[in-house]
């Protein structure tokens, strides 16, 4: 399958931008309690046509909940989910035009894989010659085509995910619910499905919502994120704003690698703020940031490749921070650093590896020199 | 390997079948005798079988038996595939435990005393007792094997299947009768046969729960016996093994071979 990298069409997509554009799916104060537990508390969301949405969480965090609701395996126990103009909140999932694509595939083993693809169809009573091209048409478009005879254990894994994407389209729905799609497919595997959903999706604009718990997978596929944790969102933005600018411990540390210093604000001037953060060393300087005060118990987060490692102390550069190596994770592509600092705190660093590594640069125990950008890293509470 | 067969295992493995099979060897054996007598050998002959097929209350016996055996298991492998649906879907409820126990303990229960508390049943109902009431009985005590054999099944059926059925605009109504009963066949079928056999064999409920004019094979062969042994019980005795070793082979080779087309597939799957 083409595999062709631009995920976006050349004008931005960002409907959520457009105060104008209504959304698709809407979630209006929705909570929803199984028993004494709440799963889902009070959330509000909007979803936009032709949207590739994830929502992204541990395990537990109500994520599932919320897509079982989209489905309509889960009435919401207080709020309105609304589909376009229709309130679906207590629509049973046989009279909704949303699909789902299982987990598990939950492909029927009694069928072969064009029946699997026509049940849907066949159940909407659609005549037959339209369920015939219809199916040919999806299978082309998994190409699976050869298989249509197979039965779904004749299968591996892969062409049983394709076949269950397959016949969660054949309907042609307004919404289609991806649960943890890749799941059972090795990585290779899964990178390149991951390019073929989004390719599907661009062709058919279709609405897409993905519950993942991978945040690579969610990273690489959608147009936004909801990063989930107990039931609450914590941020819905794109995967950039996510990675770039999180607004939360929780969110900067659930995605990616991320260091973490505590500190005291001071030293507010035009150009930023600076952090207190130990005895002795100097303040970080942060950039921006004008709503901030001095005197605020603020937390510092970069991520690790943002930070240089250089035996030499550096020069003009915003920050600089000295530290002795611990340990070096060496993945290959990447090298991460652990520096202790002076206040023993261990500072992550990661450099890629562009020269072979014949004659290491650093190694254990080197006193290194730590140095980032003022624009790098972002503050948090 | 070539020490497998040392004189010891031999002779056990000899033994054992011995052990097993010695006495129906012998039933076989004395069916073709031409004697009256059971226990003398007077010559080969088929005519006790001939005679077995004259006797009209032998055949009606049968007929009885094998019309208690089609209904019964029916039934039960209906109330027990419902049974075990329940059981198995409805997560947990107040009670679940007691219901569970509760069908599973006719399973260990003296069949003489379920036998008594049914005809006791009968009695102060005032119902007839006969055909019906055989049938009942059989019911009652095969469904709990039904179910417990389709419930077995049932625990490791995915339960997104039917999820996905209704998401594809199934009913659950129809997404039991589309999906779940056609995956299910294998165990409904397996539990319909045994039930069957179950039915078949019965002695002791069948004599406390049957009347005048209903009388089942078991019941028959017993009564007969009872006067005195003749080759003619050998002969019906002889087709009953036969008809049930039938079955079995039948069953055996049809595992087989599903199970041959399995491992074909998973070949076929992986290239």
């Amino acid at each position: 399958m083409n595999t062709s990298s631009a995920k976006k069409p050349s004008a931005r997509f960002a409907p959520w931008d457009n105060p104008d554009e209504k959304p698709l799916v809407r979630f209006k104060n929705v909570t929803k309690r199984f028993g004494s537990f709440t799963a889902i508390d009070d959330i509000s969301l909007d979803i936009y046509e032709r949207e590739f949405f994830a929502l992204l969480g541990p395990s537990g965090c109500g994520k599932t909940t919320m897509m079982r609701m989209l489905a309509g395996f889960e009435t919401p126990s207080e709020g309105i989910i609304s589909l376009g103009d229709d309130d679906i909140g207590a629509v049973p999932p046989y009279k909704r035009p949303v699909n789902m694509m299982f987990q598990s595939y939950a492909l029927f083993p009694h069928m072969t894989v064009e029946a699997n693809i026509a049940f849907g169809l066949k159940q909407d009573k659609w005549p037959k010659n339209l369920i015939a091209e219809r199916v040919e048409e999806m299978l082309s478009l998994v190409q699976l085509r050869k298989f249509a005879k197979r039965k779904p254990h004749q299968l591996s894994g892969g062409q049983r995910q394709r076949v269950a994407l397959a016949r969660s389209l054949a309907k042609k729905p307004k919404l289609l619910l991806l649960d943890e799609p890749l799941g059972a497919l090795d990585k290779k595997l899964r990178e390149q499905t991951q390019f073929e959903l989004m390719d599907i999706q661009e062709k058919l604009g279709m609405t897409f919502v993905i519950v993942t718990h991978d945040q690579e997978e969610a990273m690489t596929v959608a147009s936004r994120i909801a990063v989930m944790d107990d039931g609450k969102i914590m941020q819905v933005a794109t995967p950039e704003v996510i990675y770039e600018y999180p607004n939360s411990r929780y969110v900067a540390d659930f995605i990616g690698d991320v260091n973490i210093i505590e500190g005291r604000l001071d030293h507010k001037t035009e150009e930023g703020i600076q952090l207190a953060w130990a005895e002795g060393e100097p303040e970080i300087k942060i950039a921006n940031n004008a709503s901030r005060s001095e005197n605020e118990n603020a937390c510092f987060a970069i991520r690790p490749e943002k930070v240089h490692v250089t035996r030499d102390e550096p020069q003009g550069v915003d920050n600089k921070i000295k530290g002795q190596i611990d340990d070096i994770a060496y993945v290959g592509n990447l090298s991460t650093y652990h520096v202790r600092l002076s206040n023993g705190m261990i500072f992550k660093a990661q450099e890629s590896n562009i020269r072979r590594l014949a004659n290491r640069e650093f190694t254990w125990e080197d006193h290194v020199w730590l140095s980032w950008r003022s624009t790098a890293g972002v503050l948090l509470d | 390997m070539s020490n497998r067969f040392t004189w010891f295992n031999t002779t056990s493995l000899t033994l054992g079948f011995v052990f097993l099979y010695l006495p129906i060897l012998i039933l076989v054996f004395f069916s073709f005798n031409e004697s009256r007598l059971v226990t003398v050998w007077g010559g080969f002959s088929t005519k006790w079988y001939a005679e077995l097929f004259k006797d009209e209350a032998f055949l009606d016996a049968a007929l009885v038996t094998l019309r208690v055996a089609l209904v019964s298991a029916t039934m039960a492998t209906i109330l027990g595939t419902l049974a075990a649906v329940v059981m198995v879907r409805a997560g947990r409820f107040r009670g679940r435990t007691l219901f569970s126990g509760m069908i599973y303990a006719p399973l260990v229960m003296p069949e003489v005393i379920t036998g008594l508390s049914l005809l006791l049943l009968f009695v102060s109902m005032g119902i007839d007792r006969g055909f019906w009431t055989i049938t009942m009985a059989h019911i009652t005590f095969s469904m709990c094997y039904a179910a417990v054999v389709v419930s077995s099944r049932m625990v490791t059926f995915d339960s997104s299947l039917e999820e996905a059925a209704t998401d594809l605009g199934c009913t659950p109504f129809q997404s039991f009768i589309k999906v779940t009963l056609p995956i299910m066949a294998p165990a409904i079928i397996s539990a319909w046969l045994l039930s069957f056999t179950l039915s078949l064999d019965d002695l002791v409920i069948a004599s406390f729960t049957s009347g005048p004019g209903a009388t089942t094979l078991p019941m028959k062969i017993y009564s007969q016996v009872r006067l005195g042994v003749t080759p003619k019980i050998n002969a019906l005795s002889t087709i009953l093994i036969l008809i049930v070793t039938m079955g079995v082979i039948t069953a055996s080779i049809l595992t087989k071979r599903t199970e041959a087309r399995r491992k074909e597939d998973e070949r076929m799957a992986e290239s």
